[in-house]
């Protein structure tokens, strides 16, 4: 029986606030304040690049589905991945290749379907994108359980090696037929995903998202197997101990789910918004994922808004390069600033308490 | 006459040298029990201090200037995780990971507000070659290891310090027996916090070197995200080299040729390989490394442990 | 009288966040004199002597150092530079270290192996207490662990010896060697001191010149040793109440009439020659034969270290067997000796370490409104003192979590129970619950297996001893002297 890796003290609990409206509020309010130390801290005028921000963010039904929202989508969906890793002690840091991987996948199936009906190939696309999240989450999994490899560095190579897989099939066996542009051949209007609302570049990977975060908090809730998961995240010694959990299966089930979430987010982006494979296809979502997990608490469900906070956030600040020239590397450092403000939340007050002890 | 065998093993060493920098640093931070994911953003942050100081200060002092000026960034960073890891006891492994984030975000952004979006007219001061006289001339090894910058001939001098100091020093065996077991160096009347946050800052500033070779001794000009993975690297080396400076740097080594060999295979003509493979290489070879290892017995046994003492 | 004080520590407060932990304590130590401090868990001993040694800071009160008083802040280092010395009950050596570098730690500048060697020499010739300067602390048996942490002491000038439970992990015969020696090193330097920390009656009257006995914080009672009977040590350690229960079990363990009975009862755990290994493949128990019997308590006697950490755990289902045969039921309840790390979900709520229980062969959905009112029926039956069944564990106290543990492995019944250390650092009410649940699990017909480092728990708890040293078992006859022996490996 192999040692179980101690579960890292995540952020799951709040003391003060218990509303979700009232946590939302105090989220944005943070977010706000620390994005306006920033900005003034690198001499832009707060006001003019808020204001860009805004209207890149929320400014019309267009700005908020087809900016936001398109970007909440893929940051829900690594950010669930992340979430649930977490929650079963497992620190995926590894979404960002997770989703490479699945992205590749799902381009290299529809680039071989071309004369397959878009009624199959697209769902087996999106299942093979899955698969492949899952088996690049794998090689982590199994590193951890055979050799005790710590999975934080591990996924972290993982989206190196990743990265130069893709930029390898973007101009070997995927590049486009002209050979002139490292990307994939642009996918058929059939084999894209169907947009929510005309005029918009919403896609049904919302509908994805929502559906699959709202089964994993129930799924964690109420069912013995998510219950199985956090014993397996709060205690891996106790879970073995006295509930004979088997932990190193229930962690290589949770890496590969969360490697098959992550894998769904490229492929729902790739067939959803670039309807092409290429290197920068991820703004680094699978990082920001991490942001948008701990901010929820690890909490499905409040994935979903930190996920809506996080796209708003994107779309603003590319709105924000563009209209108030604010470097868009601002927006990552305000993401990390509040994770590391998080983490000083929950720390503070425990410290406090063990200092007077 | 210099043979594609000579390049590829300068190389190898050039390559090792940042990367052996930065692990040692975290061989130290980490035998004290305290495990930095954070070091890639002392790594950044030390290259884009390096950069600004070294262009500011201009000349051969600028050099100097950009390898203090790396340190001090890399202090300043880590000055951050102590903090969080030491004083605050949060995880160490989140906490590194958002430091990580926040260094690249952080460097991206003051790059771009000090340079422009367009980064260009960066000249600064670099640190050239210094051949040894006659070493340098010797068969195989000898441009390798005698015909490189000074940073390196530091190395020579720093590893066997650092193997002395860990088992010779009382300082060395206070570090040791904290990452052992900080109870017991309490009872012993050390610091254990102090020695943390010590360990964890002189990683920072090894690491903060690391990223001035970087910039100083290898490119001459700051690239965003240049770190590319080198503090995740130089964690692994820490586990292949178990610990002890002398294997930290045979590991580097190892990871210097393992990035070298795009330039030999380059100059064997094997274009057909695709250099993705050779880009690439680096970190398969980590994660390959690290299942080899296994050797997570070898590890101080307190490592990344959040609570300090038990009693 | 003042003069001859080695050690003097005076209105002593000190309040952990909600809990007084000492409240005016005062402790005098004579010069050349073993002064035991005498009291149950959670009484505030450790806590006292920490003080003294710098590791914990007193909210008020002073402390004298053989006549200086120490200014605060007052730190381990200073305690060391003004003599005092303390051997902790959970060793503070490195164990991936050597003995020399162990005694070295703490000091400035070159380390010189060579001169560390000289010195742990020559302490072992002038003191007796010999060691290997070269060993890893992690190679030595736990007595020898002991002698080093004294070494480390006495490398420093400690002319003020602090000894927190040093009997616990040993066997009955190493116990008297080393209070024996103690008595020696105050005899032949009549400035030094030695101060004993023990919750035992018999080893504070057999050993200490002086007692001082603290209850619940405070100082209750002290004076010379031979002014004291058992009696009223007991009274004073425990208050009035309290006594019969606890001189009954320490004074004279408790002879069951079950014993006779036993024979009429079927095998429930039968081990055939079974060897273990730990999981780092050392073979760590061999050729174990024994059973556990429906409706009896075996106990298991071992100093620390022999195999009953993997031997427990092999026989629960959780370590695999090398060699030979065991028939043991798979529905084994464990308890185990570490709660926070290998017990609880801290975080969590009782009704979901409730299911906890369950939590890897159980599928479907969680009936969470279900466990919720078996929790909380459990918490009234067992005495379980919480709010609710929604606390977080870590709310309770450590008696509480215990007898909860207790609880959850005895819910449903099972065929036999696995108990490790069950009444480590519980106070005397807490840890008589402990047994009485113990016992009465044993009259309810379950098999139960029983290990304590604390040999006397032991022999008042088990109907059958297995002693086991170095891996193998034998079974003895209940009687301290042939199981202390048998501990030792003296068949």
């Amino acid at each position: 029986m192999d040692t179980p890796i101690a579960a890292p003290s995540l952020p799951v609990r709040v003391a003060v606030l218990r509303s979700p409206l009232a946590q939302a509020a105090a989220l944005t309010a943070l977010t706000l304040g620390v994005l306006v130390t920033l900005l003034l801290a690198t001499g832009h005028d707060p006001g003019v690049a808020l204001r860009a921000l805004a209207r890149g963010a929320f400014g019309s039904w267009y700005a908020f589905t087809s900016a936001t929202l398109v970007r909440a989508v893929p940051l829900a969906l690594t950010g669930l991945a992340v979430a649930l890793a977490f929650r079963a002690g497992l620190l995926n840091i590894g979404a960002e290749g997770q989703l490479l991987a699945g992205a590749a996948a799902t381009a290299a199936v529809l680039g071989a379907f071309t004369s397959v009906s878009a009624v199959i190939a697209l769902p087996v696309a999106l299942l093979v994108g899955m698969i492949c999240g899952a088996l690049w989450a794998g090689m982590a999994a199994l590193l951890r359980q055979r050799f005790g490899v710590l999975e934080v560095i591990s996924t972290i190579m993982l989206n190196y090696v990743a990265l130069y897989l893709v930029g390898w099939l973007v101009r070997g066996p995927l590049q486009e037929p002209s050979r002139i542009y490292p990307q994939s051949e642009g996918l058929a209007r059939a084999f894209q995903l169907p947009t929510l609302f005309t005029g918009t570049r919403l896609h049904v990977g919302l509908v994805l998202a929502v559906g699959l975060s709202t089964l994993a908090w129930w799924w964690l809730r109420s069912t013995a197997g998510g219950f199985r998961l956090r014993t397996v995240g709060m205690n891996p010694s106790a879970a073995f101990t006295i509930g004979r959990v088997n932990v190193s299966r229930v962690s290589v089930w949770a890496f590969l789910v969360s490697g098959a979430l992550a894998g769904l987010a490229g492929a729902v982006e790739l067939t959803g918004v670039t309807y092409a494979l290429y290197e920068s296809i991820s703004p680094g979502y699978g990082y920001t994922a991490i942001a948008v997990a701990l901010l929820a608490r690890l909490n499905p469900l409040g994935v979903l808004g930190t996920a809506v906070l996080f796209g708003a956030l994107q779309a603003g600040g590319n709105a924000m390069q563009r209209d108030a020239g604010v470097p868009i590397a601002l927006v990552h450092v305000v993401e990390a600033i509040i994770i590391l403000l998080v983490i000083a939340g929950d720390r503070l007050p425990a410290t406090r308490a063990e200092r007077s002890a | 006459m210099i043979t594609p065998v000579d390049d590829f093993l300068a190389a190898a060493v050039r390559t090792a040298t940042p990367l052996a920098l930065a692990a040692l640093g975290e061989c130290i931070t980490e035998r004290g029990g305290v495990i930095n994911i954070g070091l890639e953003g002392a790594i950044i942050c030390g290259a884009l201090a390096a950069t600004i100081a070294a262009g500011t200060v201009g000349g051969p002092l600028g050099v100097t200037a950009g390898f203090t000026a790396g340190a001090l960034a890399g202090v300043v960073v880590t000055l951050l995780f102590a903090l969080f890891t030491v004083y605050l006891r949060a995880d160490q492994i989140i906490t590194g990971t958002a430091i990580t984030l926040l260094s690249l975000g952080f460097t991206g952004l003051v790059y771009k507000t000090v340079y422009g979006t367009t980064g260009v007219g960066l000249t600064i001061p670099t640190i050239g070659d210094v051949p040894i006289p006659g070493l340098s001339q010797l068969p195989l090894v000898g441009r390798a290891l005698f015909a490189q910058p000074v940073i390196t001939y530091a190395l020579y001098a720093i590893v066997p310090f650092l193997a002395w100091w860990f088992v010779r020093t009382h300082a060395g065996l206070a570090l040791r027996a904290t990452g052992e077991s900080p109870d017991a160096a309490l009872a012993a009347g050390i610091q254990p916090r102090t020695v943390q946050a010590l360990a964890v800052l002189a990683g920072g500033a090894f690491a903060g070197v690391a990223g001035a070779t970087l910039v100083l001794a290898q490119s001459g000009t700051f690239v965003e995200g240049m770190s590319a993975g080198k503090g995740f690297i130089a964690i692994a080396i820490v586990v292949l080299g178990r610990w002890t400076p002398l294997g930290v740097a045979g590991a580097a080594l190892l990871f210097g040729g393992a990035s070298a060999l795009q330039y030999l295979f380059q100059s064997l003509g094997w274009r057909e390989v695709p250099y993705q493979l050779f880009l690439a290489l680096p970190y398969v070879l980590t994660l390959l490394v690290l299942a080899r290892a296994s050797a997570r017995s070898q590890a101080p046994a307190a490592l990344a442990r959040r609570q300090l003492t038990v009693g | 009288m003042t003069a001859s004080l080695a050690l003097s520590l005076r209105g002593i407060h000190k309040q952990f966040g909600a809990v007084r932990a000492l409240h005016d304590v005062t402790l005098a130590v004579r010069a050349g004199t073993v002064h035991a401090l005498l009291g149950e868990n959670g009484a505030g001993k450790s806590t006292l002597m920490r003080i003294a040694f710098g590791l914990v800071r007193a909210d008020r009160g002073t402390v004298d150092v053989l006549g200086t008083t120490c200014a605060p802040p007052f730190t381990p280092s200073m305690a060391i530079a003004a003599g005092v010395g303390m051997v902790h009950q959970h060793f503070s050596l490195v164990s991936a270290m050597t003995v020399s570098e162990n005694i070295a730690l703490g000091s400035q500048g070159r380390y010189d192996p060579a001169t560390v060697h000289a010195q742990v020499r020559r302490i072992g010739e002038r003191t007796g207490l010999v060691l290997d300067p070269n060993a890893r602390v992690s190679e030595l048996p736990v007595s020898a662990q002991q002698r080093c942490e004294i070494v480390k002491a006495l490398a420093r000038d400690a002319r003020i010896l602090i000894l927190d439970e040093p009997t616990a992990v040993l066997a009955p015969d190493e116990a008297q060697a080393l209070l024996a020696w103690l008595r020696t090193f105050v005899a032949e330097h009549p400035s030094h001191a030695v101060v004993l920390i023990t919750h035992k009656l018999r080893d504070a009257l057999a050993m200490a010149d002086d007692i001082t006995v603290l209850r619940r914080g405070e100082r209750v009672a002290a004076g010379v040793a031979h002014t004291f009977t058992e009696a009223s040590l007991a009274d004073a350690m425990l208050g009035p109440g309290e006594r019969t229960h606890a001189v009954q079990q320490e004074v004279m363990p408790r002879v069951d009439a079950h014993t006779d009975s036993v024979g009429a009862h079927h095998n429930v755990i039968t081990a055939d020659a079974i060897d273990v290994r730990d999981p780092r493949n050392v073979l760590r128990v061999r050729g174990a034969s024994f059973t556990v019997r429906a409706g009896e308590i075996v106990g298991v006697a071992a100093v620390e270290g022999s195999g009953q950490h993997e031997l427990l755990r092999a026989v629960a289902g959780m370590l695999s067997i090398a060699n030979g045969r065991l028939s043991a039921p798979s529905d084994i309840a464990f308890v185990p000796e570490d709660r926070h790390r290998d017990a609880l979900l801290l975080d969590a709520s009782l009704t979901e370490n409730l299911a906890l229980r369950d939590a890897g062969t159980r599928s479907g959905r969680m009936e969470w409104r279900t466990l919720a009112t078996r929790t909380a029926a459990l918490l009234t039956k067992r005495d379980v003192r919480a709010r609710d069944a929604q606390v977080n564990a870590r709310t309770l106290s450590g008696g509480n979590q215990q007898k909860f543990i207790l609880a959850r492995a005895l819910d449903d019944a099972p065929p036999a129970l696995i108990v490790e250390n069950p009444t480590r650092g519980l106070d005397f009410r807490a840890t008589a619950d402990v047994h009485d649940a113990l016992r009465d699990a044993r009259d309810a017909g379950i098999a139960v297996l029983l290990y304590s480092s604390d040999l006397d728990e032991v022999l008042a708890l088990a109907d059958r001893v297995l002693a086991l040293h170095n891996g193998v078992v034998h079974e003895v006859p209940r009687d301290r002297a042939i199981v202390g022996r048998a501990m030792l490996g003296a068949a």
